[in-house]
């Protein structure tokens, strides 16, 4: 299962650009891994030489350079840096769920997502890791291979997930995928504990096309996936724009919490192709770092 | 059972039922459809949403009226509704059956006597004395024997259809003359004979009339006529309204004696008529062995048509001796003979051997004097089987040595050398005319016109045994006519020429009648009664009612004038009557005859042609029922919210697939012709092996490459043809790989391929195979080209020749490899009357195109290129295999340009041949 869970999220990030053709493209003052800050400091690739000042140390000075001029000239070393990123993937049991036969469940393709942004990161020179204290940040194939074990683990148990907002690093990223159909209150909770630590990141919202659309009717006892909450109506069809109308609340209240503590949201479809998604959420870590 | 209206009920009881649908109406009303489970994780949205609406927890009253409609059509459809029952009566008093016993009843005569049956046995139930008439064979004593029911019940099976029509007159004679009150159950055939209202009237007086009728429609045949070459059958019907179709069959016996059906034709009614006629062609040997037609299925005598020596046509071979003068027709030996026969004859020309192994009637020879020693025995053989061979004089034979010493078997007399002339410019006397024919010359009683003279005659040898073969003589004495027995047959000689040369006897019209009583040829068809006044006819067969052939037993002859006019009846049995020297067939139907269907006063009641039938609506009511049913399986559905997404996407498919699909074939057939018709296109025929379609189509475009580099020719990339649906008169050229289960065209594809081959079309065969296989071995690729190829339009073939027009339209060429160097390569073949002219390199030879080119080199692959214009396939070994391909494209540029060009390339090698004879 980690196995073909890795190589399907390497097939999908196999056809983005890696990190480092994307960079040109971002701005100058926020780049970070090994691509560079496009200014001098500690790193391993040259950036410039600058003639000489006063105060300089003799050995910094490359004196094959100074050679062919009359001047003096040190050369300086990109500053580079690396940034840590965890991401939280909801395991309840409510991400099971999937509307039609043609589309996989919800959960597939926030791991999906959740292991190709770890890729596409990891490329970028990036630490990943799981939010929470089981698997800190790290780079590295191995990373990979104990990120992909970790997002196939299951949560049996509970009906809605919530976010894991301990051990949280400071000014880190986060990324939290989830349906966020549960209470509220812990991804708020988690959400202002992170702006408290300086920590941004992406809330990626998966839902599936059936959740979008409640194509019921009729006398219906709807139960949540563990079978925990159930509710049951003479005509469903009478409720949908009531239900609509609550989970565009729901959407707008998650997109107010972000843009309060500066983390982005979006919505996704199982339905659709999982690129954009992709795209999307390596787009929104890009702003922040 | 029990009525109600129009409608009866067989099981009324069951009716009780309908008063518990109330109690049901509650039962449903109670019951709301069963609500549905889903797990879904938006139920967290929906806590605390309740429903504005609360009525669908019971079931909506328009699903109930829908169920109790299907329980109620249910219970009233088992209670056996029928509409209009009829309900029997029982009559009282005596009762007559009179039966139409005639040809038109024979089909459904053990209906009609299973109906006499049950009346009897009612009759007997209600011990009413019954008397039983059959109105074809009316009793003869005229009273009418009523009897106990029980006893005529033993002799019904003896009351048997007749071949003819009640007598008008005795019918109505009959019944005037009977007494008393008694009822009536009439046993009509359906056909309207004439006197039948006046025995109703007579009938109706006397009691009730009940009427029996078969509701199957009578069909009936004319006799045959013969015109033109064709049969011609007419099959009449009574009661028109309907378009119908009957088969009429042609019945004789095959060459092993046993009698089937000769050919089988349709015979179309349109709705508003009452007679069929069909036209059947039929070469004579079958035509001469029909005995009968019958309409098939009627077991009627009425629908058969009896054939006699009318229909038959003997078979005359004319054989005159060579024809030194072409042309002049009115001097040729057989335009006397050839007018006299074609109306009444089948004529064979050939050769004598030819001939005589087609076995004719007659041979006649004009003028023909030496036979060799074949032809003579075969015809000995042939005559002893019971041939006649009829031979005219002329100078030939006259100069000729036949028969002149010893008898040759071939002759009736001797001849004497020379022959003479009278009445010539040259010679005393006039020309002699005919003496009357002697009692014992088949001729006798034909008139001698005055103007018949004879100027020249071959002479006859006198003899012994001269007197007893001559049939016809000169008015001096001199033999005409002779003839002789030879075994079975006979041999005649006119002594005169069959041409107005010698003698004025073949412009009269005694000479057709002197063939006519020689047998050569036949006669009219219609006899009239004058000429049979006096003779009387020998019945050989009669038919019987249900149309089978009878031996006739002991009865008497039939004088010959009854025979052509009487009506049939007892006296004039339809049947075969024999003559001294033909046949005659009497039908039922005469060839005016019409049918008329029979007619009842509104009155009369009659059965099995009611009106009203009884109708049992169990049937359509259950039908109901269960329809009902599956339209409350889908409103429960729809109500509950199952009916929904893919369940009503694939329900309104199921309702999609019932509509035809339309397809724009119409706008893809005018693209094609477009882009094969724009430029030149090289295409190849679908075989339906992908992988075969796909060489065929990578060595067309290699091929059309190859010829744009080098040639002007510059083809549009190639078209891959399907045979069944695209026209094929837009390629110039057809490459057809053979594979081993390709499938065969239908009939129409080999209709267009035979067109397309007849209108300069090209196909190049190839079965692929070369390297295991020679050409017209038994490979599996081979066996099917010859299957495929058996239906086409394919000249004779042969080897291409070293000098065919392929091995120099533009690249000289020897051999012609493709993927194999097999030299089986095979063209149409060259005229047989092609020569090397002097001074000429080539033969010239067929001046069109070879339809087609039949090898097995697998060209194609050879030829193939993919997209980027690389070899698709290795061809040979190094340099040796690159030249083999070299050559291959050299082929394929020659067969375009034999192609496209025509003979244009054909005559082009003449030409300097030609200019070099115009320099001398």
């Amino acid at each position: 299962m980690p196995a073909l869970l890795r190589s399907r999220a390497e097939t999908l990030a196999g056809t983005l650009p890696p990190l480092l053709a994307e960079a040109e493209h971002l701005a100058a003052t926020v780049l970070l891994g090994e691509h560079g800050r496009r200014r001098a400091g500690q790193g391993d690739e040259f950036w410039q030489y600058r003639p000489a000042h006063p105060g300089d140390e003799a050995r910094m000075v490359d004196w094959r350079r100074s050679a062919r001029s009359d001047a003096h000239f040190v050369r300086e070393k990109e500053w580079q840096a690396a940034q840590s990123v965890q991401i939280w993937v909801d395991n309840a049991r409510s991400m099971t769920f999937s509307g039609a036969a043609d589309h996989p469940d919800k959960s597939q393709r926030a791991r999906l997502l959740a292991l190709a942004v770890s890729i596409l990161l990891m490329r970028g020179g990036e630490r990943v890791g799981l939010a929470g204290l089981t698997l800190p940040p790290r780079t590295g194939e191995l990373q990979l291979l104990r990120l992909a074990e970790a997002f196939s683990a299951q949560d049996p148990d509970s009906d809605y997930g919530s976010p894991e907002s301990r051990g949280m690093l400071p000014h880190s990223r986060a990324v939290f995928i989830s349906d966020f159909l549960g209470d509220l209150a812990p991804v708020e909770a988690a959400l202002t504990k992170a702006a408290d630590r300086g920590v941004k990141g992406a809330l990626l919202q998966v839902l599936d096309p059936a959740e979008e659309a409640f194509p019921f009717d009729g006398r219906t006892i709807f139960e949540s996936m563990g079978g925990g909450i159930r509710h049951e109506t003479l005509k469903a069809g009478e409720l949908r724009d009531r239900y609509l109308q609550r989970l565009a609340d729901r959407k707008a209240r998650l997109a107010d919490l972000a843009r309060l503590t500066g983390w982005h949201f979006d919505c996704y479809h199982t339905g659709d192709s999982a690129q954009p998604a992709l795209l999307w959420l390596f787009r929104a870590l890009e702003r922040q770092i | 059972m029990w009525i109600l209206g129009p409608i009866g009920f067989t099981a009324p009881w069951l009716l009780i039922g309908l008063a518990a649908l109330p109690i049901l109406w509650f039962l449903l009303r109670a019951v709301p459809p069963a609500p549905i489970r889903r797990r879904f994780p938006g139920v967290a949205l929906l806590l605390g949403l309740s429903d504005d609406e609360t009525q669908t927890d019971k079931t909506p009253w328009w699903l109930l009226l829908l169920r109790m409609l299907a329980v109620a059509a249910a219970i009233i459809g088992f209670a056996g509704p029928v509409l209009n029952p009829q309900v029997e009566q029982e009559g009282e008093g005596p009762l007559l059956v009179l039966i139409d016993g005639t040809w038109a009843g024979a089909r459904d005569w053990n209906r009609s006597m299973a109906r006499v049956a049950e009346t009897l046995d009612e009759a007997t139930r209600g011990a009413r004395p019954v008397a039983v008439v059959n109105a074809a064979n009316l009793p003869e004593d005229g009273a009418l024997a009523f009897q106990a029911a029980n006893s005529w019940q033993s002799r019904l099976p003896g009351i048997r259809p007749q071949p003819w029509a009640p007598d008008a007159d005795g019918l109505a004679a009959w019944a005037d003359g009977l007494a008393g009150r008694f009822d009536t159950l009439w046993l009509s055939d359906g056909v309207d004979h004439p006197g039948r209202a006046n025995t109703l009237d007579a009938l109706r007086a006397r009691g009730a009339v009940r009427v029996y009728e078969s509701p199957r429609p009578v069909y009936a045949l004319r006799p045959v006529q013969f015109q033109d070459g064709q049969i011609q059958a007419t099959v009449l019907r009574a009661r028109a309204g309907r378009a119908a179709a009957v088969t009429v069959a042609a019945i004789g016996p095959d060459p092993n004696g046993i009698e089937r059906d000769l050919a089988r034709v349709e015979v179309e009614f349109d709705a508003a008529a009452t007679e069929g006629t069909v036209d059947i062609v039929l070469p004579p040997e079958l035509r001469n062995r029909i005995t009968r037609f019958a309409v098939a299925g009627q077991n009627s005598a009425g629908a058969v048509a009896l054939t006699d020596d009318s229909l038959k046509r003997r078979e005359v071979a004319l054989i005159a001796g060579r024809d030194g003068r072409e042309g002049l027709e009115l001097l040729s030996p057989l335009h006397y003979l050839r007018q006299a026969l074609v109306p009444t004859a089948d004529l064979i020309d050939g050769d004598l051997q030819a001939v005589v192994q087609a076995n004719p009637d007659v041979i006649v020879l004009a003028d023909v004097a030496t036979l060799s020693q074949t032809e003579s025995d075969a015809l000995q053989d042939w005559l002893d089987g019971g041939g006649l061979l009829l031979r005219f004089a002329g100078p030939r034979l006259a100069a000729s040595d036949v028969s002149r010493d010893a008898e040759d078997p071939l002759m009736p007399v001797r001849l004497r050398a020379g022959g003479r002339n009278v009445g010539g410019a040259m010679s005393w006397g006039e020309p002699k005319t005919l003496r009357p024919f002697d009692e014992t010359s088949p001729f006798f009683g034909l008139d001698i016109p005055a103007d018949v003279a004879v100027s020249a005659q071959v002479m006859a040898q006198p003899g012994p045994e001269l007197a007893e073969r001559v049939i016809a003589a000169l008015s001096d004495g001199t033999p005409l006519v002779t003839r002789k027995r030879a075994g079975q047959g006979q041999v005649v000689l006119f002594h005169v020429t069959a041409n107005a040369e010698w003698s004025t006897l073949p412009l009269s019209g005694l000479f057709v009648q002197m063939l006519e009583r020689l047998a050569v040829s036949t006669r009219p068809a219609e006899p009239v009664a004058e000429d049979l006044t006096g003779t009387t006819w020998q019945v050989e067969a009669v038919l019987d009612g249900f149309g089978d052939l009878q031996d006739a037993g002991t009865l008497p002859g039939v004088a010959g004038e009854t025979l052509v006019t009487g009506a049939v009846g007892p006296d004039r049995r339809p049947g075969l009557y024999a003559g001294e020297d033909r046949r005659i067939a009497v039908n039922v139907i005469g060839a005016e005859q019409a049918l008329a269907p029979a007619t009842w006063p509104a009155d009369v009641p009659v059965e099995g042609l009611a009106v009203v039938r009884e109708t049992p609506l169990k049937g359509a009511l259950l039908a109901a029922a269960l329809i009902l049913l599956a339209v409350d399986i889908l409103a429960s559905l729809w109500l509950t919210g199952r009916l929904r997404g893919q369940r009503a996407a694939a329900m309104a498919l199921a309702a999609a697939m019932l509509v035809p699909p339309q397809t724009g074939r119409a706008q893809s057939d005018d693209a094609l012709a477009i882009q094969a018709t724009s430029e030149v296109v090289l295409a190849h025929v679908i075989t339906g092996d992908d992988r075969v379609d796909r060489i065929a189509q990578a060595g067309m475009r290699g091929l059309s490459e190859k010829l744009f580099q080098r040639t002007s020719i510059e083809p549009a990339e190639p078209i891959a043809v399907d045979l069944e649906t695209a026209e094929l008169s837009f390629f110039p050229f057809l490459y057809w790989p053979v594979t081993q289960d390709q499938p065969l065209p239908s009939a129409t594809a080999y209709a267009r391929l035979n067109r397309y081959l007849r209108s300069g079309g090209m196909i190049l065969f190839d079965t692929r195979d070369a390297d295991i296989a020679q050409f017209g071995g038994n490979s599996p690729n081979g066996r099917r080209l010859q299957q495929i190829a058996a239906p086409l339009d394919i000249p004779p073939l042969e080897p291409i020749p070293e000098d065919h027009v392929l091995t120099r339209t533009f690249y000289l060429l020897q051999d012609f490899p493709g993927r194999h160097p097999s030299r089986d390569v095979w063209v149409e073949a060259a005229p047989a009357d092609a020569e090397q002219a002097e001074g000429m390199p080539f033969r010239n030879l067929n001046d069109g195109v070879t339809p087609v080119v039949i090898g097995g080199n697998d060209w194609a692959a050879a030829w193939a290129t993919d997209t980027s214009g690389m070899q698709m396939f290795p061809v040979g070994r190094g340099y040796a295999g690159e030249r083999q391909r070299e050559i291959a494209y050299r082929f394929g540029i020659n067969l375009m340009m034999h192609v496209l060009t025509g003979n244009y390339k054909s005559d082009q090698v003449h030409v300097p041949a030609l200019l070099e004879r115009l320099g001398q």
